[in-house]
């Protein structure tokens, strides 16, 4: 029995969610159809434990969907690159799922709760489903599978506020278009390799040096995996979509959505082509550089300048990606390994801040903007103080996940000669002080305007605590991050550097 | 007999116990005011066993905490951190009974959370003085700059808040984007976060880059003040007098030359300096900022503000006496850290009795008040002798040292700013007890100073002369500190 199970894991994990998904639709009850969804999150996570310690024996875990034989049949891999983004969704999946069940009820009308938890879990499996598969075409499927769900999910804010029902309907267009370029390069790529096993194709892209269909394709696949990253200037639906999703959703989408497609990201351009290659060299020097550079200050000076919280944190979110692609993109394995640890430590931070920000709006029911917050840190003494931890481990302060982060990306990138590449960082982390600083200001500092008495909910706040914690934990104790961060990085470029 | 692990662990937990236990008992002053000089003499008593240790040739460590492969948060005791932990944890007794003083006969607000930062300060300070490795050293360094900003806009009006932001940004900002990739410069070049007695750099960096990486740490130790880096320890003085005393004097700025001088001799090595001249460039930096500073102290009125540009000026001369890099200038230098600190917590605890018990700041206004006030301003004298250098007062021997050091690399120059500036002092600090004692008093204004005011200002002040006399124990920790090199 444990056998079957052990060696069905890949499909397990992602099937969990998916069928949980068409079973909870049918429920009408709010507490069970959460329930449901909470228990097949949580089992999902359990898998995804089970799956790290398999590759910890294994290393390579390939499955062979309804055991067709890749490179024909559909192949799931999980090795220690993919199960690094599996473990992050599923584990953010279910703690914002806890955290769901008193946000969804207050912003969502009786009735949809639980076509919103149906949606809620499609997002979930599409995202783990996106990470696992092996297989180029399969990915498109779940791309689309993720995308689609998480739009509805974006919509369904528009019971709060109309605002949402713009920001979905970009989300969609842009969202369709990426997933179109992404479709089109696959397709360029299959015409010339006849294969879509990711596997297969490195193998067979290596004798085709200089094809220009084969670059076309390629140039396809990347841009419409940036634009799900929302990699600088292809992120403009993204603020709105955090600004105006339901606050869990919210929370949901910062923490993996835009993770999962920078793995792809990563799995294109290191593992599928060859980080040895002009043509990867070329793209990331003079097109990924750069533009995580302008992403790092856009984001920060656009956040700087935002007054609305939600937004602040999202266009924050653009610098993030910045910084994670800014890894990739100076391509030696200790820079790709600071890009994994940061992708982890990123989902916990922002995950953590979108909570927090959310259950602020939850208690003063209002949308939360710097002048709505003027002295609200007292009246929500632990919201406020997992704010203010997180705030620091976003900032890069020693201690905190957010250190660890920065302190490998610097490394990586003077280690790669390229000390002014590490000075813009941190000049840009300073700038991201300032932002953090006026949310703590105005939280602690300045008077309430009215007496405000706040009575704070432990269903709330005990995800946001936990994940509080996590951001601690792994400033204290980064080996796990930090390992497992190096071995997919020697996994993914080892080989050629 | 106590493990050295413990004995570390003792010293350094001292003050945070006394920080996390002062708001348990904010409803007793009486018992929270004991507490800081208990916490205070228990981590002296620590300090004076390290470098007991020290003198007899151990070294004690303590491995705290491995956060991920290479990284680590350790401990180690050296004859120079030996030296500021001592400093730092002697000089927290008195200010800790003086602040009692302070802030009762101030009649100042919020009284229990100045304390609690004021020992997580102290906390600070100590774990940087035991760093064992660069990453300790820029995470204290940090907890430093955050504790102190509480107390720094202790106030809590619009100019405290001013000065506030102003010391936050230039000490955040320049040890976040400078000091920090300094270190991990030198991390990827040799491979790890530790220092050694003889430095880490040589023949693994390349000589050409070293002027830079040198920049790189001069600039991101905010807390040395080199120009043009000293604009926040003047801001800083709106804090009570307290703070200005035992951190703005003492804990913060010696913190900042400390780190200059362990990166200078730890991590660069003296050899290093010497052989590739990387620090040249340093010593007339710091020579002009030991010069202007003293010039500009001339025309400050307000005496903390005197006081503050003096102490940028005194703090030139730590760093000078690590750049000139010879034997001789890094033992001045070292022992400059335990002269300058007695000598300007003094001057600094006058400052603070004269406002407390005459409510006066400005220099101008002090005319003929000696005779009612004999001894403090016999304690500023005395104070003023230390720092300018006149023995047989503990300043003389750091100036000696630190000339012979600067004879001995070839520096003549340097040894003529030395004299320009002990001249300067002279003029600027004895104008002090020169219009209190010689003056003609202008009005009449009733005194009273504290009894714990006084008396911590006579000790402090008697130490720079005991200081004279017993210089021995802290000048073989400085030959060990360069024997070994």
């Amino acid at each position: 029995m444990t056998d079957i199970l052990i060696k069905n894991l890949p499909i397990l994990v992602v099937l969990c969610p998916l069928m949980m998904s068409l079973i909870v639709v049918l429920i009408p009850n709010i507490f069970f159809s959460w329930l449901l969804t909470f228990a097949s999150t949580f089992v999902a996570f359990i898998f995804s434990i089970l799956l790290y310690q398999e590759v910890q024996i294994h290393s390579t875990i390939s499955y062979a969907l309804g055991n067709w034989a890749p490179p024909l049949g559909i192949e799931y891999v999980i090795d220690k690159v993919s199960i690094f983004p599996i473990i992050i969704i599923t584990l953010i999946g279910f703690l914002t799922t806890i955290f769901s069940s008193k946000m969804m009820p207050d912003e969502i009308n009786e009735t949809s709760i639980s076509k919103v938890y149906s949606l809620w879990l499609l997002a979930i499996a599409g995202l783990i489903g996106l990470v696992t598969t092996g297989d180029a075409f399969n990915l498109f499927v779940f791309l689309e599978i993720s995308s689609l769900a998480s739009v509805a999910l974006v919509a369904m804010g528009a019971q709060k506020d109309k605002q949402a029902l713009v920001a979905a309907y970009n989300y969609l267009i842009i969202g369709a278009v990426g997933a179109t370029l992404y479709v089109i390069g696959v397709g360029l790529l299959y015409g010339i390799t006849g294969t879509l096993n990711m596997a297969d194709l490195s193998e067979r892209v290596v004798d085709l040096k200089n094809n220009k269909a084969l670059i076309a394709g390629f140039g396809f696949m990347i841009v419409g995996i940036m634009v799900k990253a929302a990699v600088f200037p292809m992120h403009i639906w993204l603020p709105r979509a955090y600004a105006y999703a339901p606050s869990a959703v919210s929370v949901l989408l910062a923490a993996t959505a835009t993770k999962a497609s920078l793995y792809i990201l990563a799995r294109i351009l290191f593992s599928v082509f060859d980080i040895a290659d002009n043509l990867i060299i070329n793209t990331l020097s003079y097109i990924i550089l750069p533009l995580s550079i302008i992403a790092m200050f856009a984001g920060t000076i656009m956040a700087v300048y935002e007054k609305d919280i939600k937004r602040l944190l999202a266009h924050s979110s653009v610098a993030q990606i910045g910084y994670i692609t800014l890894a990739f993109a100076i391509g030696t394995k200790a820079s790709v390994a600071a890009g994994f640890i940061h992708m982890f430590n990123h989902a916990l931070i922002k995950g953590a801040l979108f909570m927090a920000i959310t259950s602020i709006s939850f208690y003063i029911q209002k949308r939360v903007t710097l002048s709505n917050l003027s002295g609200l840190g007292r009246a929500m003494p632990i919201t406020f103080f997992c704010f203010v931890i997180c705030s620091l481990s976003l900032a890069g302060l020693p201690l905190t996940a957010g250190f660890i982060s920065k302190l490998y990306l610097i490394k990586a990138s003077i280690g790669a000669d390229g000390l002014w590449i590490a000075i813009l960082i941190l000049f840009s982390s300073a700038l991201s002080v300032i932002y953090l600083w006026k949310m703590i200001e105005a939280l602690w500092l300045q008077q309430p305007r009215k007496e405000i008495i706040i009575k704070e909910n432990p269903t709330i706040y005990i995800s946001l605590l936990i994940i509080t914690f996590l951001n601690i934990y792994f400033g204290l104790d980064a080996s796990f991050v930090v390992d497992s961060s190096i071995e997919a990085a020697e996994k993914l470029v080892g080989v050629s550097k | 007999m106590i493990s050295f692990e413990n004995l570390i662990l003792i010293t350094l937990l001292s003050p945070l116990l006394v920080c996390l236990l002062t708001p348990l008992l904010s409803s007793k002053p009486i018992l929270r005011d004991i507490l800081g000089p208990f916490g205070g003499i228990i981590s002296s008593w620590g300090s004076i066993q390290l470098m007991a240790s020290i003198l007899n040739g151990e070294q004690p460590r303590l491995e705290l905490l491995q956060i991920a492969e290479g990284i680590s948060i350790s401990f180690v005791v050296t004859p120079l951190g030996a030296i500021f932990g001592l400093v730092a944890s002697v000089l927290w007794i008195f200010a800790a009974i003086y602040s009692v003083g302070y802030m009762r006969g101030n009649k100042e607000k919020n009284q229990t959370r100045f304390y609690i930062f004021y020992a997580m300060a102290v906390h600070a300070a100590l774990c940087i003085a035991y760093a064992g490795d660069l990453l300790t050293l820029f995470i204290f360094y940090e907890v430093l700059t955050f504790s102190t900003y509480p107390l720094v806009t202790h106030k809590q009006n619009e100019m405290a808040q001013k000065a506030g932001r102003l010391y936050m940004s230039i000490l955040v900002g320049t040890s976040v984007i400078l000091l920090l990739p300094a270190i991990i410069w030198v991390w990827v070049v040799t491979g790890s976060l530790e220092m050694s007695q003889n430095g880490v750099l040589d023949g693994k960096m390349n000589p050409k880059y070293a002027p830079y990486l040198l920049a790189m740490f001069v600039f991101g130790i905010g807390k040395a003040a080199l120009m043009p880096i000293h604009k926040w320890l003047p801001a800083a003085m709106v804090a009570p007098t307290p703070v200005s005393a035992l951190l703005h004097a003492v804990a913060v700025v010696k913190a900042g030359v400390f780190t200059m001088l362990l990166i200078l001799t730890n991590v660069f090595g003296i050899d290093f300096l010497s052989k590739t001249g990387a620090s040249n460039w340093l010593v007339w930096l710091a020579s002009f900022t030991l010069l202007t500073t003293s010039i500009i102290a001339i025309y400050k009125d307000d005496i903390k503000a005197r006081l503050a540009y003096s102490t940028i000026s005194q703090l030139s001369y730590i760093t000078l006496g690590g750049a000139l890099a010879s034997s001789m200038a890094t033992q001045g230098a070292t022992l400059h850290i335990i002269t300058h600190a007695a000598g300007k917590i003094t001057l600094f605890f006058v400052a603070g009795a004269i406002y407390v018990g005459a409510k006066m700041s400005k220099i101008s206004e002090l005319n003929g008040h000696g005779k009612s006030m004999p001894l403090i301003f016999l304690a500023f004298f005395v104070g003023s002798l230390s720092i300018i250098g006149v023995p047989p007062m503990g300043g003389s021997w750091s100036k000696f040292f630190l000339m012979l050091g600067a004879a001995e690399s070839g520096y003549i120059t340097v040894i003529a700013v030395f004299c320009i500036s002990t001249i300067l002092n002279a003029y600027y600090l004895m104008e002090i007890p020169a219009r209190a004692f010689f003056f003609k008093k202008e009005r009449e204004v009733k005194i009273k100073i504290p009894i714990l005011i006084t008396i911590p200002t006579l000790i402090t002040c008697f130490l720079t002369i005991l200081l004279f006399f017993f210089i021995e124990p802290f000048e073989n920790l400085t030959s060990i500190m360069v024997s070994k090199l």
